[in-house]
């Protein structure tokens, strides 16, 4: 009990450096009953009377436990002795995969699609392993712990993305295609030019998530193992290059089964002690949420929450308001296009459609998609426990003090709920989870560097190129050498975005697939009169608007604007010290925090965005809402004014072949 | 390419492709606008019924908890009886119509 109450304190003043305002409750209540933490720090901080009733009130244990070992010095760092060997297993378990598919890929289509031969349940998981990256496991408990509901609500559209997938494109993909989306796209076009410019739409994506894979990758390793950035980018880009070179489809999507296995379990666990910290009981969890002090003072000093009080319409309390939408996605339009951008980008993602070659049926194809929206699914309902869970038991400001962003939440929380059974726990528990966020970076990085190669070998070399014309000796040589060049491009690409927010990057990559991508493959699929200029049209138009619109947009940093939200806040915190609001002991920490808000503000103000502007020109973080409807449009008006009577002759065909499957494109060696 | 060839003009004329693809697209287009319009309530609920989302369902848990949670049933819900109606009898008919033209 002792113990608790220790650790109690050290998490409130260690996390409470910018924001708290009641040190001496946490100091005094070594030496009170076990309720008395909480009840001590509520009158300071205004809590939601409500909320604090709805609290067990004598002895609530989960809700007086904040263990904090992990927030010590605002840095998490694993034990090296616990981690080191996770890893190597780890390691060495995906490189016997890779030693054992090595052999058994021989043609192209060993390497692009592992030869047709994987089931549907293995393909589901695959899919599952693909889909869910690092930016999932630690951006969305991320952004949940520091800004509730928001966060949950970000994760529901990446399972309901699965729809349109299941529903439009995996079965029509398996029965019309071969490799790669340029071949759905080149049916009935000219090959050329459609397939360089499907080519360079599948880099542009893989690019950007690659991208955002490769920075989680780094700033990771380089937080939890305390190696360099570079380090940490250069040897997760080896290993996948490694996986993708040698083994091709076979050993990427056994990684990314073993992935999807670890991430489920750690996971699964994680939730499991959160929930116990609830006494299994939901009730109780939601409650712990809202009556959260610490959640509150975070609450209290978000913009959005500052600027409903001045406007008096904070209509809930600030632990509840953390339960309600808004906090983060400030704009409702951003959110409705933030939508769009997952339903409709989802089924345009090149390493995604990839996975349905590799199965042999539409009927496997079908299946795969169904058991990976139950693993996608459970994921993200776990992740709202983590998420929220880390921010009960490590507090938004002790979460923000390691990472800004949040990303290290599920990370410190597995620290902190080891360590509270047994210090090694702590230890262990951290190092797999560490191991499980390794695998799911290789799993992800690895199916993008082969899509991408993909699209450049066997799109671009063989069939732009060499006219078809390739042995399969050749066209294994162009596809391992492309994906030595992919992969050496990302692991570059990885060193010079250190400084990039992961989670806008992975939107940015579905802007991109939902806006150039995805349009053309269904009019393809769908549409008798769609042709060779209209892929081109809406490629080009989608995937270039989608950029641009994100370029002007609030995701770059607008460094007048950090000055400005710095100084709303000590603002607010100065009106607060005149009308006499702080107490005196909490006087000297508001102080400080001033203090840093002010330098904030001095360093910040003047400076101007990456495109020289003083404030984003677009006023959405994803432009979906603007440049699906215009990739679209780009996609039939190309079409129409380009009219071709060879592509509507051949429309029977590729309607027959993707409803049918009749004629089938074999895996299996042409 | 060892293939065999097909009038695929022919087949798409077929009564039974006719039903197939007739049966599909009512099918998929309907319960993915289904889906797209259920899914895009939330982002619209959150946005503009914000009361709505605050109400209280049980003990703190709201209302826009719930509905959020309900997303991830509903998508579930739809897999499991799109696979039951595809293996019944979308397949059935493709297998028919790939009968008839051995």
């Amino acid at each position: 009990m002792k113990k608790l109450f220790v650790g109690l304190a050290l998490a409130l003043s260690l996390g409470s450096i910018a924001f708290a305002e009641a040190p001496k409750a946490p100091a005094a209540a070594p030496a009170a009953p076990a309720a008395a933490a909480p009840a001590a720090t509520a009158p300071a901080t205004q809590a939601a009377p409500a909320a604090m009733q709805a609290v067990p009130a004598p002895g609530a244990p989960a809700a007086a436990a904040p263990a904090a070992k992990p927030a010590d010095d605002g840095k998490l760092k694993a034990n090296p002795k616990v981690t080191i060997p996770i890893f190597l297993i780890i390691i060495g378990a995906t490189m016997a995969v890779v030693v054992w598919s090595a052999k058994k890929t021989k043609s192209a289509a060993d390497f692009y699609t592992a030869g047709g031969g994987i089931t549907g349940t293995q393909n589901g998981w695959a899919i599952a392993g693909d889909y869910m990256s690092a930016a999932s496991f630690l951006g969305i408990s991320g952004m949940i712990s520091l800004y509730g509901y928001d966060g949950f609500m970000y994760s529901v559209g990446w399972l309901v993305a699965y729809i349109t997938v299941l529903l439009i494109v995996a079965e029509p993909c398996r029965n019309a295609g071969k490799y790669t989306l340029g071949d759905i796209l080149a049916f009935r076009t000219e090959p050329k030019p459609v397939r360089a410019v499907a080519a360079l739409s599948v880099v542009a994506v893989s690019t950007f998530y690659l991208t955002a894979q490769m920075v989680g990758a780094g700033k990771l390793m380089q937080l939890l193992l305390g190696i360099d950035y570079k380090v940490a980018v250069i040897g997760v880009g080896i290993l996948m290059v490694g996986y993708v070179v040698f083994g091709g489809m076979t050993a990427t999507t056994w990684v990314q089964i073993i992935k999807a296995g670890l991430l489920m379990s750690g996971a699964g666990l994680l939730s499991l002690l959160v929930m116990m910290k609830a006494n299994m009981n939901p009730i109780q969890f939601f409650n712990d949420i809202a009556a959260n002090p610490k959640i509150i003072d975070h609450v209290k000093l978000l913009p959005v929450y500052m600027k409903e009080v001045e406007a008096g319409k904070a209509t809930a309390e600030a632990g509840q308001r953390f339960l309600e939408p808004g906090l983060f996605l400030t704009n409702p339009l951003d959110q409705i296009s933030l939508g769009m951008a997952l339903v409709l980008g989802t089924a345009g993602m090149p390493h995604i459609l990839m996975r349905f070659f590799t199965v042999p049926t539409a009927q496997a194809a079908r299946k795969s998609v169904i058991v990976a929206m139950f693993i996608i699914g459970s994921f993200y309902i776990l992740t709202t426990l983590l998420g929220f869970g880390a921010a009960i038991h490590l507090s938004p400001q002790g979460i923000q003090k390691v990472d800004k962003g949040g990303n290290m939440a599920a990370m410190m929380l597995a620290k902190a709920l080891g360590g509270d059974i047994s210090p090694f726990l702590g230890d262990l528990l951290l190092a797999f989870l560490c191991a499980v966020a390794f695998a799911t970076i290789l799993a992800v990085v690895s199916g993008l560097v082969l899509a991408a190669s993909a699209a450049i070998a066997h799109d671009i070399y063989v069939n732009v190129i060499k006219d078809g014309h390739a042995d399969q000796h050749e066209q294994v040589f162009a596809a391992r050498t492309t994906s030595f060049v992919v992969g050496a491009a990302g692991i570059i690409i990885g060193i010079a975005a250190e400084k990039q927010n992961v989670a806008h990057l992975v939107a940015l990559a579905f802007a991109v697939a939902s806006s150039g991508n995805l349009p053309v493959v269904v009019l393809s699929l769908f549409w008798r009169k769609f042709n060779t200029a209209g892929v081109i049209c809406g490629l080009v138009v989608g995937t270039i608007v989608s950029i641009g619109l994100v370029m002007i947009s609030p995701n770059m940093t607008y460094p007048n604007k950090v000055a400005d939200d710095a100084k709303k806040a000590y603002t607010k915190l100065e009106k607060e010290i005149a009308e006499g609001k702080v107490k005196p002991e909490a006087m000297e920490k508001t102080m400080k925090t001033i203090e840093t808000k002010k330098a904030e503000e001095a360093k910040n103000r003047g400076g101007k965005s990456i495109m020289g502007l003083d404030k984003p020109l677009f006023t959405l973080k994803n432009p979906g809402i603007i440049s699906i409807p215009v990739g679209f449009l780009a996609a039939i008006l190309g079409a129409l004014a380009f009219p071709s009577r060879r592509s509507e002759e051949m429309f029977d065909e590729i309607y027959v072949r993707q409803n049918t499957g009749i004629g089938m494109a074999k895996a299996i060696d042409h | 390419m060892a293939e065999k060839q097909y009038d695929w003009a022919a087949i798409a004329k077929n009564p039974k492709f006719i039903e197939l693809h007739h049966k599909k697209t009512v099918f998929l287009f309907g319960w993915w606008i289904f889906s797209s319009i259920y899914y895009f309530l939330l982002p619209i609920g959150a946005a503009y019924t914000p009361g709505l989302f605050k109400i209280k369902i049980i003990s703190n848990i709201n209302f826009g908890y719930i509905f959020a949670l309900s997303q991830f049933f509903v998508s579930w819900w739809l897999a499991m009886y799109y696979a039951k109606v595809a293996n019944r009898d979308f397949d059935r008919l493709t297998r028919e119509l790939v009968d008839e033209l051995k």
